[in-house]
């Protein structure tokens, strides 16, 4: 038997990004407010500590930010003729842990989706027709562009991110990303210093007529004061980002960005080490009463609140809306259902270039140094002749010269002994590489659903992912392939190598944890877990925020799209739910 | 019915002077940092590390057992400026009655009032766990007989605002109980020269340009002592904690005052000067500095906006190293207040910096873009790091 807690005004599930950003936002505008961590408290000064967090063994190889499968496993397998299997090690994604989240270790990449990313189908329906699209399940968000535009701002001014604005108000700007959707004002700071890899890789694009621009970067360029006061470092460019925390307080993070001043207020409380197992609905199912939750203590607690915000990863949003029977599971067959369509992922190939008497210097790097072209990405080029739609953003960035796994080797090298280690020193300074990331269309039978076999701890069914990389999505990445190819050229590197893409999406090599869908919002309750709001459709007093109510995912990394979804939330609960609580879109 | 009448219309009657009064109290507890000791709750149990043992701050919560619900006015006001408690019972030093003996008699009034008003809270504390002889409260009466010597501080011939000042740092404010050196016994000896407590070195507050305020603004002074840091420093340790508690809660009248007086304060002899014969020591520091300190704190030693300046930075130069070398060895996080919330921490670098390193990293950062102070030995670092083991 649970024991009952006090009721609190929102109970919140998680405190990564979004849950950090609910939490500020709602406690600002006077709410009580709970959040339920199942991981451990971090902090910059006393978990990332500078003087070891450069430990590649610890944290990049043995993880020790990440969630161990045994908290929380998932099942996998390509197509729904297979039986899943249990991942028993995180590989292809890795889900972060504790007070911050997967925002722990993030790269710090900080893009905007485009506008025609918001009215997607609208878009390629009316430049292409309906029949180009016809085998995918694109959608609309629900959300405009000018709707949500000054909520990607508030997260960039949050996180201080670098860059260089592409497209003022409508005025292309010369040296930002021409392609980018009109914003209303410069990032908060100027770009990063960048290396010589992206340094030439920028030189050669521009060569062939691309548009080369600093990648927006939540690493800083400069030192920083957030709107909240909150205060940042200089990036030192020290290589450690992907799969470490910032032990600089360079990298925007909910504890470099948020929790120093929500960790203060009197109407905020943290719960760590405590596991939600499940929301609790009212009898008739229509309205959240309260979440279970499994203490650090080992005690059963339920913690009652007039609304719930789900603000787990993505995949355990939902998973946490299934086990607690919000809305009805997606059918592949029926295409009846909402929670759980719409699952993607991200379409990724590469180029690598070795060169002789090169100086790279791959050790002088961060998660988000480098340029990037968008020349090939979303809808920017025309796709009328092409067999696919999507793109792919191409980036050469230096995120790291890292000792165990930079350790670039001429083709036909020795794998071990002496030979092995000359061929290291040589090709260790002499090696760059750039790499397409690309968009993930969903389909129709890409879902996400609790396995009949698996369970966790708790004898929870696991969450099941049925995916494999979609035909236009193979296409689009194959198409990005051959451009990587041709601008391999004006490099007259040594040896070139440019991957190709094939269908056969596998788990255990790592590719990206950029998880979208499977709670999309929009603006059919038949087709969308979730409102443009980001509310349930089906139980009004849950949001659930996160990249889960992408309806697709874009050549480009998630996490600016995830925060300005949670600011857009935010501003939905606080200035429309709070003073009428209910169905905020009818249907 | 009648009488039960007429108390309600006086209750209601002195409310709003009571109420006005209890602010003032409030205000009384903020200046003279009582939390930093005896918690947030008043209900005491922070432990002060002393020479002499340990001691635990009581409970000052009107609880009537192990509080002070039965104190009277007059109780109250012996204990804060004679250091007796009813019965005889001498305070020990630890409780700051030298300072509050210069508060005015309406301050500590306003300060009883409104303890009167706080939570009654039940915590038993054994306030008295120094070591013998020391825990003879007796030998408390030959102490103040030798060392309490309460002076006017008042002079006329100075401003308004720096008698304010040299009322709150002399007397509620206690700024001496650290930063004034002590003797043997514990009593305080000479000005705020700085001096060494609980393994931080309080840090020099007179006019002196390199150890001391010489180079700090009164406006320096006020940012720091509101928001608990300023271009040449971040607080930490126990500066942070009365911060918080204490400085960043004043009214800025208050801290222009206390500003005014500190810039006022005859220097000191200040730290010795520059290190001679350091050139190894240098040499090593340097090289050890550019890679384990410089990608925070800058090879230029300036800092950034959110890490402090080593250049300049007061509490670098002070004579004795303690508190940098504490720094070095076991972290520390800075002070978090409502206008600068960020409080970044130092991580530890305890376990993989030997003794010499951190002398010859300190040395030279004591040494170097302007700073002069004594070397630090290897010797030295031993002794805090065992302390800091044992502690």
């Amino acid at each position: 038997m649970a024991r009952t807690l006090p009721k609190k005004d929102a109970v919140i599930i998680g405190l990564g990004w979004t849950g950090s950003i609910l939490a500020q936002q709602l406690t600002d505008a006077g709410l009580n407010v709970v959040a339920i961590e199942r991981g451990p408290w971090r902090d910059t000064s006393t978990d990332f500590n500078i003087a070891y967090m450069q430990d590649e063994l610890r944290y990049a190889i043995r993880k020790d930010l990440f969630l161990k499968p045994s908290v929380e496993a998932m099942t996998m397998r390509n197509t729904a003729a297979q039986t899943a299997l249990p991942m028993r090690d995180y590989g292809s994604f890795l889900p972060g842990d504790g007070v911050g989240g997967a925002g722990v270790h993030w790269n710090g990449h900080t893009w905007r989706f485009w506008d025609s990313d918001f009215s997607i189908k609208t878009h390629l329906t009316q430049r292409y027709g309906a029949a180009k699209i016809k085998n995918l399940q694109l959608q609309d968000w629900g959300v405009t562009w000018n709707e949500i535009e000054h909520s990607f701002d508030a997260f960039e001014y949050l996180c201080g991110v670098s860059g260089k604005a592409g497209n003022l108000k409508g005025q292309i700007q010369p040296g930002g990303n021409p392609f980018e959707s009109p914003r209303t004002r410069e990032y908060p700071n100027p770009p990063m210093k960048m290396p010589y890899a992206s340094t030439l890789f920028a030189e050669k694009m521009q060569g062939l007529g691309f548009h080369p621009f600093p990648l927006p970067s939540s690493n800083l360029s400069q030192a920083y004061v957030n709107p909240l006061g909150v205060r940042m470092g200089q990036c030192s460019y020290c290589g450690f980002c992907e799969r470490f925390a910032c032990g600089n307080y360079s990298k925007a993070s909910a504890q470099t960005t948020i929790l120093p001043v929500l960790m203060k207020k009197p109407n905020f409380e943290l719960r760590t080490e405590c596991e939600v197992l499940k929301i609790n609905l009212t009898p008739d199912g229509k309205m959240a009463k309260s979440v279970t939750y499994l203490g650090a203590d080992g005690v059963e607690y339920e913690q009652p609140g007039e609304m719930v915000l789900i603000c787990a990863y993505g995949l355990m949003n939902v998973r946490l809306m299934l086990l607690s029977k919000i809305g009805a599971q997606y059918d592949p067959v029926t295409g009846q259902g909402t929670v759980g369509r719409n699952y993607c992922y991200q379409t990724s190939a590469g180029a690598r270039l070795m060169f002789e008497g090169k100086h790279f210097n791959p050790f002088i790097g961060a998660g988000s140094l480098g340029q990037t072209i968008d020349d090939f990405n979303g809808d920017a080029f025309d796709h009328s002749k092409l067999n696919f739609v999507g793109g792919a953003g191409i980036s050469c960035t230096v995120t790291n010269g890292r000792p165990i796994s930079n350790r670039p080797t001429m083709p036909g090298s020795p794998r071990w002994g002496k030979g092995w280690k000359q061929a290291t020193v040589e090709g260790y300074n002499n090696t760059m590489g750039f790499g397409s990331q690309g968009s993930s269309y969903p389909v129709r039978e890409n879902y996400l659903d609790l396995d009949p076999t698996y369970t966790d701890r708790h004898g929870r069914p696991l969450l099941r992912i049925t995916f494999d990389f979609p035909d236009n999505d193979v296409a689009m990445s194959n198409y990005l392939s051959d451009q990587l190819e041709k601008m391999t050229k004006p490099f007259n590197a040594k040896f070139a190598a440019v991957a190709r893409l094939k269908k056969g999406w596998n788990s255990v090599p790592y590719q990206s944890t950029h998880n979208t869908g499977g709670a999309i919002m929009g603006n059919d309750p038949k087709t969308s877990a979730v409102n443009k709001y980001l509310q349930s459709w089906d139980v009004p007093n849950v949001f659930v925020i996160g990249a889960s109510a992408f309806a697709h995912n874009a050549g480009m990394n998630p996490t600016g799209t995830v925060g300005a979804l949670a600011f857009w939330a935010a501003q939905a609960i606080t200035s429309q739910y709070i003073k009428s609580p209910g169905a905020l879109v009818h249907a | 019915m009648k009488r039960f009448v007429l108390a309600a219309a006086f209750a209601a009657l002195s409310y709003p002077a009571l109420a006005a009064n209890t602010d003032a109290g409030k205000y009384q507890v903020v200046l003279g940092d009582c939390e930093g000791c005896h918690g947030k709750n008043l209900a005491g149990g922070v432990v002060l590390e002393t020479p002499f043992g340990k001691m635990v701050a009581p409970n000052i919560t009107p609880d009537k057992e192990t509080g002070i619900g039965n104190y009277t006015a007059q109780d109250f006001r012996l204990a804060m400026k004679r250091g007796v408690a009813p019965g005889g019972r001498r305070l020990y030093p630890a409780m700051p009655y030298p300072s509050y003996a210069h508060m005015s008699d309406g301050d500590v009034a306003a300060l009883w009032d409104y303890l009167r008003t706080v939570k009654p809270v039940k915590n038993s504390v054994n306030v008295n766990q120094l070591r013998f002889p020391y825990n003879l409260r007796v030998l408390m009466r030959g102490w103040n007989f030798l060392f309490f010597r309460p002076v006017p501080i008042a002079d006329k011939t100075k401003s308004a605002e720096w008698n304010r000042g040299a009322y709150l740092v002399n007397g509620p404010a206690h700024c001496g109980a650290c930063h004034a050196p002590k003797n043997a016994f514990g009593g305080d000896k000479g000005q705020l020269t700085g001096a060494t407590l609980q393994g931080w070195f309080a840090p020099d507050l007179t006019n002196e340009p390199n150890a001391g305020l010489g180079s700090w603004s009164p406006a320096d002074i006020v940012e720091y002592l509101e928001t608990g840091r300023n271009a040449h420093s971040l607080a930490s340790g126990p500066m942070a904690e009365a911060v918080e508690n204490s400085t960043s809660r004043m009214t800025d009248a208050d801290l222009i005052s206390i500003a005014v007086y500190l810039k006022d304060l005859p220097p000191s002899k200040g730290n010795g000067g520059a290190a001679t014969g350091i050139d190894a020591q240098m040499k090593a520091g340097a090289h050890a500095y550019d890679i384990t300190c410089a990608a925070c704190h800058g090879r230029d030693g300036k800092g950034s906006a959110l890490f402090p300046p080593l250049a300049g930075n007061a509490a670098v130069r002070q004579v004795r190293a303690d508190t940098v070398v504490r720094m070095v060895l076991a972290g520390g996080k800075a002070v978090a207040t409502q206008k600068a919330p960020t409080g970044p921490g130092m991580p530890s670098f305890g376990w993989r910096l030997s003794d010499e390193r951190v002398a010859n990293i300190l040395t030279y950062v004591r040494n170097n873009w302007g700073n002069q102070a004594p070397a630090v030995s290897p010797e030295t670092v031993r002794r805090i790091r065992s302390a800091l083991h044992s502690g």
